[in-house]
């Protein structure tokens, strides 16, 4: 229970269904004060204390967890790892993977629960093989199934989602009507151990500066960065470069090379991908067999796009999942993850480690994608 | 997970015990009147008339004289009161009087100003050492005064450890301070109830003790003070205790507490073997459940009666309180918490523990209301607690797949 409405309305729904319930806040810092505090975060006392008096109006007993070494072993230092390697890591799958429905769900197993609940907007359907199925949630506007694409079917197994099918409006009257008093508190969004909202400063106190040139295409130097963790492939904002383009279009983040400290900017259309290799895949079932055709993500809230998706298995190498794009797709950051779905379901997902252009464009394919 | 309170067997007296049915009686009754103790009227002559016999009974009750009794708002308020007024009040009469002598298992209520001081008075605390059953070396003492004597402000020791439950040597601190007139305070709120305390027989010049601790209300408290010190005062206004304290009196919450530092001191020698043999029963019992359980603070006489301290190595202290909660068993981890997540506790650690058996404790506290039968509920469910708690240890700290 982070204090927000989702997790108390979930909790209530859980005791409603009958369940054996026991409320779980997660302390991830040693420093509460440190992380995003009030109305945005989630990880402050305040927030403690809201998720505390929620469970009293839900009538169940509550704890605080500390998980912060292991928050900060898994997800914080991991963040930084990737940012330093020129990467866009998203901490809220890292989260779901090892903290959430790994640490907590370990621990709850071992104490004698027997799942972990959580406030995501997902559903899980029931197959009729007795695996569990992950699907998208009926508000696409806050369905959040792509940060859940790393749960493997064991976490899944053991993994509740009470909000399943409701729109948030509704979520927020049912939080009024059941008198808790977050009904109202704002969503939380953003990184939550980043007090302030300012990604780069708090990268940069943490890796330094490392200044370096920004270049075009051609390698002509345009400006002077003071860290590589400061840019994401397809940015445009914040590129703070002198001259203006020869033919006065915007330029954007085609490339970040860390070890050079070089960001390679260009035009929109240089931004095309249509081909991504992801390793460390994770399968929400059984591994796909042979070419899939299926849809894939590439980004929180990201569009989804038509794929042909092959897992590829070089002998005793770390799988990987290359992704052939069948619709183009433009700024595609390596560390984040590619989802894949089939239809609403979640089949798997894979940390983006490559992406390139076909030398001939693809014609855009026209199925539809409830066909798939 | 939700067992009725009649299934319950509360473990945690220490943390707070129940009101006395007389003390109820006596409060309920009282706050059907009305009557500001400071007014000068009828009421407020009746109010006054019960504010000091309250006085009276708690001096009676602690062998102290009635106007040495500071009525406070609780333990942690007299704490303030004795450390930072005594010191604000000796440093100004002899600015070389800087340094404190305290020691590192006190509670956070003594620990806290003390920081304070050090860090906004330019205080020179020294927290002296205690030995693996968290004893205070009585020799440190001596050698810390002897450094400086003239320049010692105070000395603050706990009668007895609130987390471990045991009692310090605090006639030896006496006897090492009187030598240089530096006055001592004590932390006795553990102690009331469950061993003779007596102030007068103490030789100490201040002593912290509360309602809530002994069968009485919460939100009142005193520091028994000798008449000769006048410490600076934390709360200005009416002047209303000695011109030490300010605050109008709750009449009802100061005559409950009066009424049960009575029943807690009149009963306490038959208490205190009683609780003596339950404790033994409950610490015999969870070694016997299980056997690498390790009993932390003094044996027999050198802890309080109604204190059980004990550490499952491979186990979160948390986690065993959560199971043990989900089973109506309710004891305490005995430490602070910082936004309800246990930090490993400073005692432990002062005893030489490590971080990770200091968060593998559990107190189990027992008081006046306590049965055999809430100690074999405890023993019963100790075992299987344990080995749950343990299974879970160990997965929180499995390396990440």
């Amino acid at each position: 229970m982070s204090g927000g409405v989702d997790s108390a309305v979930a909790a209530a729904r859980a005791v409603d269904a009958g369940h054996d319930v026991t409320g779980v806040h997660l302390a991830l810092s040693r420093q509460p004060a440190s992380y995003r505090s009030g109305a945005r975060g989630c990880c402050t006392i305040e927030d403690s204390n809201d998720a505390r008096r929620a469970a009293d109006v839900i009538g169940i007993p509550f704890y605080v967890w500390d998980l912060s070494e292991r928050f900060h072993s898994d997800v914080v230092e991991d963040f930084v790892a990737e940012y330093a390697a020129g990467r866009t890591p998203n901490p809220c799958l890292r989260c779901n993977e090892r903290i959430k429905f790994a640490a907590v769900l370990d621990k709850a197993m071992a104490l004698g629960f027997d799942a972990v609940a959580t406030g995501h907007y997902a559903v899980l359907e029931a197959a009729p093989d007795g695996s569990v199925e992950l699907h998208r949630s009926a508000d696409v506007g806050k369905d959040q199934s792509y940060v859940l694409g790393v749960l493997t079917q064991d976490q899944l197994a053991h993994s509740l989602f009470p909000l399943g099918v409701s729109p948030k409006d509704q979520v927020r009257a049912e939080a009024a009507e059941r008198g808790l008093a977050v009904a109202a508190k704002p969503d939380s969004h953003d990184i939550c151990f980043i007090a302030d909202g300012d990604t780069a400063g708090w990268l940069r106190e943490r890796l330094g500066s490392a200044p370096g040139d920004i270049v075009d295409a051609s390698g002509e130097v345009l400006a002077q960065h003071d860290g590589t963790f400061g840019f994401t492939v397809g940015q445009r904002r914040g590129l703070r470069l002198a001259r203006p383009a020869a033919d006065g279009q915007p330029r954007y983040v085609l490339d970040v090379e860390p070890v050079s400290r070089r960001v390679t900017v260009g035009r929109r259309e240089d931004l095309r991908v249509d081909r991504i290799v992801a390793t460390s895949p994770r399968w929400c079932g059984e591994p796909p067999v042979g070419e899939l055709r299926c849809t894939v993500q590439l980004r929180a809230h990201g569009e989804e796009l038509l794929a042909t998706a092959t897992v590829r298995q070089r002998n005793d190498a770390e799988p990987s999942v290359v992704i052939e794009l069948l619709q183009p797709a433009s700024g595609v950051a390596h560390g984040q993850a590619a989802v894949l779905y089939l239809g609403t379901r979640v089949v798997g997902s894979g940390t983006i480690t490559s992406t390139s252009a076909a030398t001939a464009a693809t014609q855009p394919t026209c199925q539809m994608l409830s066909d798939l | 997970m939700n067992p009725t309170r009649s299934a319950v067997a509360y473990l945690d007296h220490a943390a707070t015990t129940s009101v006395y049915p007389e003390v109820a009686e006596v409060m309920i009754r009282l706050l059907g009147t009305v009557g500001n103790a400071s007014s000068l009227h009828g009421a407020g002559r009746a109010a006054r008339r019960v504010v000091e016999e309250s006085r009276e009974t708690i001096a009676a009750a602690l062998n102290a004289r009635p106007t040495e009794v500071v009525f406070t708002s609780g333990g942690t308020e007299s704490d303030n009161l004795a450390l930072k007024g005594l010191y604000l009040s000796r440093r100004n009469a002899d600015s070389r009087r800087t340094r404190i002598l305290s020691t590192a298992v006190e509670h956070h209520a003594v620990l806290d100003p003390l920081q304070w001081l050090q860090d906004a008075s330019g205080a020179d605390v020294e927290l002296l050492p205690v030995d693996e059953e968290g004893r205070l070396e009585v020799s440190a003492v001596g050698t810390a005064i002897e450094r400086a004597p003239e320049a010692v402000a105070l000395i603050s020791v706990m009668l007895a450890n609130n987390e471990v439950g045991t009692l310090q040597p605090l006639d030896a601190v006496v006897a090492l301070a009187s030598r240089y007139g530096i006055p001592v305070h004590t932390d006795a709120i553990q102690a009331v109830g469950q061993i003779p305390v007596d102030f007068a027989k103490a030789g100490v010049d201040a002593m912290t003790i509360t309602g809530h601790k002994i069968g009485g209300p919460g939100g009142v408290g005193a520091l028994l003070l000798r008449r000769d010190l006048s410490p600076v005062p934390l709360l200005h206004g009416g002047g209303q205790e000695r011109e030490v304290r300010s605050g109008t009196y709750d009449v009802p919450a100061i005559a409950g507490f009066a009424a049960a530092a009575e029943l807690a001191v009149k009963g306490q020698p038959e208490r205190a073997p009683y609780l003596a043999e339950l404790r033994d029963r409950l610490i015999g019992g969870v070694i016997d459940a299980v056997p690498d359980a390790q009993l932390n603070g003094a044996r027999g006489d050198g802890r309080l009666p109604g204190n059980a301290h004990l550490s499952f190595a491979g186990c979160e202290g948390d986690s065993l309180l959560m199971l043990l909660d989900a089973q109506g068993i309710e004891c305490s981890t005995g430490s602070a918490c910082s936004a309800g997540v246990p930090q490993a506790s400073h005692v432990l650690l002062a005893m030489g523990r490590d971080d990770a058996m200091a968060r593998a404790s559990l107190r189990f506290s027992l008081g006046h209301t306590s049965v055999p039968g809430d100690v074999e509920r405890l023993l019963a469910a100790i075992g299987p607690a344990v080995q749950r708690a343990r299974a879970a240890g160990s997965a929180a700290t499995k390396s990440s797949a």
